[in-house]
């Protein structure tokens, strides 16, 4: 059952809706490249994965999705918060271990986390939500809200026993669940094409009786498209669906990393496949939106970025009053 | 009105009655109804165990066969939990701790921490523990320490049916993660349970025996199917002329501290009882709790009573001796009291 999608139509999205599809992938860009400058200077602590050149995949399948919906997300997690409705602004002074942040500065880039916009959380687990996502969507079956759930994870994840479980157990209870392996073609340091047994993650649909299907990552028409579909069939009762999205991430695997392990295949993608050039050609190619219109989103998001970074810079730091917080909702 | 039933039936009660309260209240686990899929009976076993058993049948839709995939359905639970639920998910030993522990300890326990305090996860990890029933060694441990030492996890331990019955109920009304530990020699133990519903409070601790006329020459704590061993060494020396006061826990976490202490100040010997393995243990913990804050009221050595250092043997001839038992309890007691200091 394992297909390919490409060059999906736009056709069916609103000029207001193409907008805010790139609104959120500029952001994801925007947030994405300052927090590597500003991880460079030294003021950001711990670890930060990056997921710059992925925007297609949160943004896409995130469109989706409204408050009913709950996404579970990964070590790289910030286009999948920022796609899900997550303030950059609660983000960027989370990040930077404030108690403005998403999490009053307890949990960080790897653990930014929103509820009340059905956002599980960034997952420091490799293999963390994909259960957690079969919970979710086992709420919204029995409670019959129409909501579905969406796993994110990665090709490394993609090897995990929790997630080979959790597509079998969706499976059988037919949950609401979409699980999107995002293949950047590392697990780390290590080549998916080397970890995977099969040709594609895709692939392993078939082995858990759901439809497989493999899309282009930096088409965000081909992701919005395989996801519309899966969307659509996990909310009228009809089960989950695998859907793989390839592409390669522009950053290390963390920020430090030195990718010595990899050609140059970061420029080509840069140059030649990135997702909001290639958004921007098909829908001023197609007068769905004008340059004009473009350049404006991204002198906003550029504006709401850089405000994010200086608040981030100004906010006080948890106390020692704040570490005993919080471990329960109540403990005698 | 109270009446004799099992440990494994006061649990089953427990469980039904919150279903029938509170409709966010599932269950999930292996063969919880037992017979999903299957030509025969839905509700075959109830559990490998029979504890629930019936459920089935009373909540249609509300009791969930699983597959064997403890990472999936543990955490299927966590994220129910996270989503409006409030699942009952059995993990059938606490030995297979191991195969689903990141969904507990990364997962379920760090959430409301992690994400600055705003997840409520409601999740009831029902699980079966201890050793006595000739399981061996993956199926017999008693690995309250393990997630008790978990921030975010709370952690219950009935001793008996009354405690197992209002313990869960609580639990089930929490809204944080617990682990409710059931322990597997118990389940046939009858006691008086009322048939109404109530909660007992965590953190509680239940002084199950007293000394005489409001003396005891000795405190035990004991844990889970400890306390009946403790209480058969107690009328023992009771006979010799020693009194024992003995504390039930009930939770090791949260730990009524203030009872163990307070009990430790008024004695002055303090032995603790827990068949698991010694080293960063319940009894260690407890141990050192009294030697760092009441020490000065100790009048010798504190004991701990424990398994050794070893997996639960198979042989009857030596997990017997494995499992402390009253002579064991009751030397203990005797050293302490004898210690001339």
């Amino acid at each position: 059952m394992t297909g390919t999608l490409t060059q999906a139509p736009a056709a069916e999205l609103t000029p207001d809706a193409l907008l805010d599809a790139y609104r959120t992938m500029r952001t994801i860009r925007d947030f994405e490249e300052r927090v590597h400058e500003e991880f460079a200077t030294g003021d950001i602590p711990g670890f930060v994965h990056l997921y710059a050149g992925e925007e297609a995949s949160a943004t896409g399948v995130c469109s989706h999705l409204d408050l009913r919906d709950a996404i579970a997300s990964t070590h790289r997690g910030h286009g999948h918060c920022i796609a899900k409705g997550v303030d950059v602004m609660g983000m960027m002074a989370e990040i930077f271990g404030k108690l403005t942040g998403s999490c009053r500065g307890k949990g960080g880039s790897m653990h930014i986390a929103d509820l009340s916009k059905g956002m599980l959380g960034a997952n420091g687990i490799v293999g963390g939500g994909p259960p957690l996502i079969c919970g979710r969507a086992l709420a919204s079956k029995l409670k019959g809200d129409g909501g579905v759930a969406v796993a994110f994870f990665g090709d490394g994840a993609s090897n995990q026993g929790t997630t080979l479980e959790s597509l079998n157990l969706a499976s059988i209870w037919n949950l609401p669940a979409i699980f999107v392996a995002e293949n950047n073609g590392y697990a780390e340091a290590t080549s998916s094409t080397w970890s995977v047994a099969t040709d594609d993650i895709a692939d392993r649909a078939a082995a858990f009786g759901m439809p497989g299907v493999i899309v282009d990552g930096f088409d965000f028409f081909a992701v919005h498209e395989a996801a519309g579909e899966a969307v659509a069939r996990a909310r009228e009762g009809g089960g989950p669906t695998l859907i793989e999205v390839k592409f390669t991430r522009y950053f290390g695997h963390f920020e430090g990393d030195q990718q010595l392990y990899r050609a140059d295949e970061v420029r080509n993608a840069r140059e030649n496949l990135d997702c909001l050039k290639v958004f921007r050609a098909r829908v001023t190619g197609s007068g769905q939106l004008t340059d004009d219109q473009l350049d404006q989103v991204d002198q906003e998001v550029a504006t709401a970025i850089a405000a994010s970074v200086v608040a981030a810079k100004a906010a006080p730091k948890p106390g020692a009053d704040d570490l005993l917080t919080d471990v329960y909702v109540s403990y005698q | 009105m109270a009446r004799s039933i099992t440990y494994r039936e006061a649990i089953n009660e427990a469980i039904a009655q919150e279903m029938a309260r509170d409709e966010r209240v599932i269950v999930m686990g292996e063969d919880n109804a037992g017979g999903a899929g299957s030509p025969g009976e839905d509700d075959a076993w109830g559990g490998v165990l029979g504890v629930t058993k019936g459920l089935y049948g009373k909540f249609p839709g509300r009791v969930l066969d699983t597959p064997i995939s403890e990472s999936a359905f543990v955490g299927a639970a966590v994220g129910a939990a996270t989503g409006g639920l409030r699942p009952v998910v059995e993990l059938m030993f606490i030995d297979f701790l191991g195969v689903c522990f990141d969904q507990i300890f990364n997962q379920a326990a760090k959430f409301r921490y992690m994400f600055g305090g705003k997840a409520v996860t409601p999740v009831v990890v029902r699980t079966m523990w201890g050793a006595g029933l000739r399981a061996a060694a993956q199926h017999s441990q008693s690995l309250l320490s393990v997630v008790t030492h978990i921030p975010g996890l709370k952690v219950v331990a009935p001793s008996n049916p009354y405690d197992a019955k209002g313990l869960l109920i609580q639990a089930i009304r929490d809204d944080d993660p617990v682990i409710f530990a059931e322990h597997k020699m118990l389940y046939d133990v009858s006691g008086d349970v009322p048939e109404e519903s109530y909660a007992i409070p965590f953190g509680e601790a239940n002084i199950v025996r007293e000394g005489s006329n409001g003396h005891a020459d000795v405190t035990i704590v004991a844990i889970g199917r400890m306390v009946n061993t403790a209480l058969e060494a107690a009328d023992e020396l009771a006979s010799s002329g020693i009194q024992v006061e003995i504390i039930d826990p009930r939770t090791t976490s949260p730990l009524d501290t203030d009872t163990i202490l307070e009990s430790v100040e008024n004695t002055g010997r303090l032995v603790v009882v827990d068949e698991s393995n010694p080293r960063c243990s319940l009894a260690t913990d407890i141990a050192a709790l009294a030697a760092q804050e009441v020490f000065g009221s100790l009048r010798a050595p504190i004991q701990q009573v424990t398994g050794p250092h070893t997996p639960v043997p198979f042989a009857d001839s030596l997990e017997d001796l494995f499992i402390p038992d009253t002579t064991r309890v009751a030397a203990a007691v005797k050293t302490v009291v004898d210690h001339v200091g």
